[in-house]
Parts: structure tokens; sequence; C-alpha cells
């Protein structure tokens, strides 16, 4: 046991020190280790619902958008007039100084993480009742809604879109604004990490499986499944929803259906990184994420007007020829690497069985 | 707030007439997606790209310079094919599994719909004139395009044919009896795996006869097909699977619902509107099923 866990140990500080020196090392991709640490985030907390609770959401998106908005909001709200800011190019009459920058960012993500976790608590009863593809189906049209009807309000800028506050203009450094938001996400991967790594050594995460493998039998052994499935939903809640501020701010303009509550995107890729990676496994989000990104970064180039055609192909022929994912596939071919026992016997048996 | 549909009660007649025909509509769309539902145990979020494909169909031949009505013959023989096609390359791989999966993978393929239709036909809204002109009624005070009737119209007729065809036909049985029990159909001699290809071609065929109607009534535009697909998804749940009275009333009551909606709202809420009338309807049925101590299966 001791030499598994320093192993353990030694991978994390690597991960963690190649993470620290990423936007030094490969300067010129800033961006796209923020886009990575984000995606990560976001198959990561799918998992939680897709992977451990076994209810396939497709609403993860709703928390994303809605910490978007809030960190935008309250990021220009706290210091000028909003409707102002949104009606006409408010970024340009309007400037943000480099404390009001940073004060108003960091209550806005304070916010965007309170605010999704407890929409998250009000309509997880409702909706968290439905199971299956009526959950699917349910989460999706909360999504897409979402998105219409941000699309319709005109003080967070309608359907022209929101510019976020640029970065503040004194400080000269022009690395500056990657690295910033690059460590913020970093340190927001960290974070979610841990957290789900917490979640994965506790109890809380067995009664997760337990409702996904038999919800009415979880029940029946006295497990207020309702309570655990709505804290799973605010847990994953509050990490969208930073993650959509810190994205907010990185991307720099907010659409209603294309940045934020953008499910044809976002809401689609979380779901599809965590089963390429495969679900219900602590890593598979992280190496399905990379992977995917990966994949998309260097083809979408090479493809280019062509990347959603691709997507859509990609879509398929994970869910139908690979819907264990990469984990699910490995754990088949050396299960003795995920501390399953296997009696041989048992094993042979159920061969000839077939 | 003061609603202009409220002063003036004209406008109330123009919307329920607009709603109700509108409605009739959706419901063929959506017994097309009960019948696969309930035969093949697959819920098809492409069944809206479906409907604008079977659109740009009737639209090209508009183009062409043919009547775009001729769209409502040609538009569902061709997409026959093309949902045949679908169920043998993809479909019939998801039919026995997980419904998540069949989810999915029917959005995969929606997503290369809409973006191979943005490549062909362009991303414009366009729709086919038919020049069939307008009634009016009540002292020119509501307009009611001829085009509107005739889409209602031949839906009715459609689906009526297809009624018929499911009682009296052979491959109407078999589709039947599948449905009841695929096992016990396939011991005694039904090929489930053709009657499987034959529902989804017969689904894509009715969206492809919606989608002629809607590019004549409506636009089309590569990206609005989800929308279609929830509100056919709605009215099966409302309506239950296979119960064709209770698809046309929920079709229309849909179609009153969403008139009034736009008229009430604005019509940049309209779809918003949509959408969150499936959560109400889904969350509505689920605390009066957990009444019972049970769940929407």
């Amino acid at each position: 046991m001791e030499k598994v866990k320093q192993k353990d140990l030694i991978l994390y500080s690597g991960l963690i020190i190649l993470g620290l020196a990423a936007p030094y090392l490969f300067s010129a991709f800033k961006v796209q280790l923020t886009y990575l640490c984000v995606l990560i985030v976001l198959a990561m907390t799918w998992n939680l619902q897709g992977g451990e609770m076994g209810y396939n959401t497709f609403g993860n998106i709703l928390f994303y958008g809605l910490g978007m908005y809030l960190t935008a909001s309250i990021q220009v709200g706290m210091f000028f007039p909003l409707a102002e800011w949104t009606e006409s190019g408010g970024e340009k009459t309007f400037v943000h100084t480099t404390s009001q920058y940073f004060q108003g960012i960091g209550v806005g993500l304070l916010v965007s993480a309170i605010v999704p976790a407890i929409i998250a608590g009000a309509i997880g009863y409702a909706i968290l009742g439905l199971r299956g593809h009526y959950f699917a189906i349910c989460t999706l049209g909360l999504g897409i809604a979402a998105g219409e009807i941000a699309g319709g309000i005109e003080i967070i800028g309608a359907g022209q879109g929101f510019t976020t506050p640029p970065f503040p203009a004194e400080i000269v450094d022009t690395e500056a604004r990657g690295k910033f938001f690059y460590f913020l996400s970093f340190a927001l991967l960290v974070g979610t990490f841990m957290f789900v790594k917490y979640i994965y050594g506790s109890r809380f995460r067995l009664i997760l499986n337990a409702i996904r493998d038999n919800e009415d039998k979880a029940e029946a052994m006295g497990i207020q499944t309702m309570k655990y499935k709505i804290v799973g939903w605010m847990c994953s809640a509050f990490f969208c929803g930073l993650a959509g501020g810190i994205m907010g701010g990185l991307i720099g303009y907010i659409d209603s259906t294309d940045v934020a509550f953008d499910g044809r995107e976002m809401g689609v890729f979380m779901v599809l990184m965590a089963i390429l990676g495969g679900k219900g496994t602590l890593w598979g989000p992280v190496i399905g994420a990379t992977l995917f990104h990966f994949f998309k970064e260097g083809l979408w180039t090479l493809i280019l007007g062509w990347q959603y055609v691709a997507l859509g192909v990609l879509i398929v022929v994970i869910v139908v020829y690979f819907p264990e994912g990469l984990m699910g596939w490995l754990r088949e071919k050396y299960p003795e690497r995920f501390g399953e026992v296997i009696d041989e016997k048992d094993r042979k048996a159920q061969v000839e069985l077939k | 707030m003061d609603f202009l549909i409220f002063k003036a009660p004209m406008l109330m007649v123009q919307a329920s007439l607009d709603g109700i025909l509108l409605g009739i509509l959706f419901a063929l769309i959506a017994y097309g997606m009960a019948l696969q539902w309930g035969v093949m145990n697959i819920i098809n979020i492409a069944q809206g790209d479906l409907v604008i494909l079977g659109g740009y169909i009737a639209y090209t031949i508009y183009l062409w310079g043919i009547h775009p009505a001729w769209g409502v013959i040609i538009s569902p023989i061709i997409m026959f094919f093309v949902g045949w096609a679908l169920y043998k390359l993809v479909i019939n791989k998801v039919v026995d599994r997980d419904l998540f999966i069949s989810i999915l993978a029917t959005f995969g393929i929606a997503i290369v719909f809409q973006q191979l239709m943005n490549f062909i036909f362009g991303a414009d809204v366009v729709v086919a004139q038919s020049e069939y002109g307008t009634t009016m009624l009540f002292d020119n005070s509501v307009t009611l395009p001829n085009s509107k009737i005739f889409s209602a119209f031949i839906s009715v007729l459609y689906a009526i044919a297809l009624v018929i065809y499911m009682r009296k036909s052979k491959l109407g049985r078999a589709i039947r009896a599948t449905a009841q029990n695929a096992r016990a159909a396939k011991i005694l001699g039904v090929d489930t795996e053709k009657v499987y290809a034959a529902t989804f071609g017969i689904n894509a065929a009715l969206c492809g006869i919606a989608g002629a109607l809607i590019s004549i009534t409506l636009t089309l535009h590569p990206y609005v097909g989800l929308p279609y697909t929830v509100r056919s998804f709605m009215i099966v749940i409302v309506a239950g699977l296979g119960n064709l009275p209770a698809v046309a009333v929920s079709g229309m009551g849909l179609g009153l619902f969403e008139e009034f909606a736009d008229y009430i709202l604005g019509t940049e809420f309209r779809i918003g509107a949509v959408f969150l009338l499936l959560v109400l309807i889904l969350v509505y049925r689920r605390f009066k099923l957990s009444k019972k101590r049970e769940y929407l299966k």
C-alpha cells in the first residue's frame, strides 16, 4: 500500500509541476491549455452524473452558461450601469481599472459558483425525479431553453451578445492575460480533481453507484436517494459555473447560444469526452478530454468547414462502437491492474457457456 | 403589462386558427416518432433534421421549376430510402441497446445532417412559394394562407392513409406484431430486421411529407431541426405511443400554445417557450406519478 501511495505522490507532483510550468514551456499555446483545463473540469463534473450516478445529463451546460453570464454581469455591474454597457459597446466608454477588474472577477466567480449550485438544488428535486432518457431529454430542453431565453433578455445583451470587460490596459505585460486565465483555470482543475478524488474515496460515491445500478433497491436499503442526487448535481453545478466564468473572461464575448449555452459544442463535448475516456472512472474523463482536445485542435484546422461533420461522425462511432471508452477497454484487457480478482475457473465456465 | 392579443379578439381567432393548422403538421411528425419509439424503442433526435431534409428536397424541386406541392409525393419517396439507409448504417446497431445510446447516436447523426444541409443548401432562410394566395375571414381581419389549409389537409390525408395501411397490409400487421412482442414475432416468422428498417423508412417518409409542407407554409433553415424533434417528443409523451387521435389533439394543443406564446411573450421567446414547456410537462408528470410512488419509464 505504502509503495502505491508513493507512486501516486510522484505522479501528482509531477503533473502539478508540469501544469505550473506549461505556460512557460508552451507559451504560444496558453489559450489552448486554458481550454484544456476547462474541458477536463467539465468532463469530470459530467462524469459525476453520467458516469457515477447513471443520470445522463445534457443540462450541465446550463450552469456553465449561467456562470459565464453571472461573472461578466457582476464584473460590469459592480462599477458601471449594466444596461448601458450591453446596449452600446460599453467597453469603449467605461474602463475598468486594474483593481476594479480583479475585484470584479473575484466576486463574479464567487457568485458564479454559488448561484448555479443553488439553482441546481432548487430545480434538482423536480428534474432528478425523472429517470433514464426522460431525464436526458428534459435536461436537453432545459439547456436549450436557457439559451433561447437568455437571447431575448435585453439587459445581458440579448441576441447581439455581451462583451466581457477587457483585461486592464494598465498591465503592460502582454503575456499577463494568458497567464492569469491559465493559472485560474489550472487552479480550478486542481481543485476539481482533488474534490472528485475525495468523492471517489468516500461513501458518497458508493451511494451514487448504488443509484446508478439500481435506484429502487438503493431506496429500499434506506438510502435517501433524492438527497444524494441533488447534492451530486449541486457539486457539478458549482464547478461548471466556475468554469463558465473563467471561459467568459477568456473568450471576451458572450453569445447566448453560441458561447454560453452552447449545447451544440460544449454541451456535447463534455458527454463525448467522458465517454471517450471511460465513464465511471477517475482518470477516464481526464484522458478523454486531453485526447479529444488534441484531436480537435489538430484536425479542426485541417478539415476546416467539415469539423461538425467529423464531430457528428465521431459521436456516432464512439457511442456505437466504443461505449465503454478507453478505460473500459483497458479494464477489459488488464483487469488485474484495476484491482479486480478473477477466478480462472469462473472465467472458463463463462466462456463455455457462451 | 398590456397584451395586444387580449385587446383585439380577432387576433385570438387568428392565433387559434394558425395554431390548429400548425398543430396538425406537428402531429404528423409526432406520429412518426411514436411509431419508431413504439416499434424499435428508439428516440430519434435527428427527427427534426429529417423533416428539414425533406423540406429541402421539396425546395430543390421548386428551384427546378416544379411546383413545390409535388414535394409531398416526391420527398417521402426519397426520404424513405434515406431512412432505410440510415437504419442499415447506424440505427440497427443501437436498436437493442440502452436508450441513451440511441439518443447520443442520433444526436451525432443530427449534427452531420445539419452541417451537410448547410453545405449543400446554404445557411440562408429559404421558403418555397406555393402561390396559393390567402383566404380572408371576418371582414379581412383574419388572414389565412391557403398553403396552411392545404398542408393540414394533406397531413390528415396521409395520416388516414397510414392508419389504414397499418391495419390492413401485411407489413402493417408485421410492424404491429413486432411492436407488441419482437421476440414472439420473430419466432412466428416475421423478419424483424426488415420490419425495423421499414419502420424507420416510413418514419423518415412521414418526416419528408411534413418537411415538404413546412417548405411552403413556414421557413427552412439547416439548424432549426431540433425544435421539431422536441415538439414531436413532447406530443408523444403527452399522447402516449400509438394513439393517433390523442396525438392529433395534443399536436393541435401544442400549436395553439405556440401561437399564443408568440403573441404574448414575443417571437424571440417562442422556441424558448417550447423547450420550457417540455421541461414543465415532464416535471408535471413526474410529480403526478411520484404520488403513486412511480416514475416515468
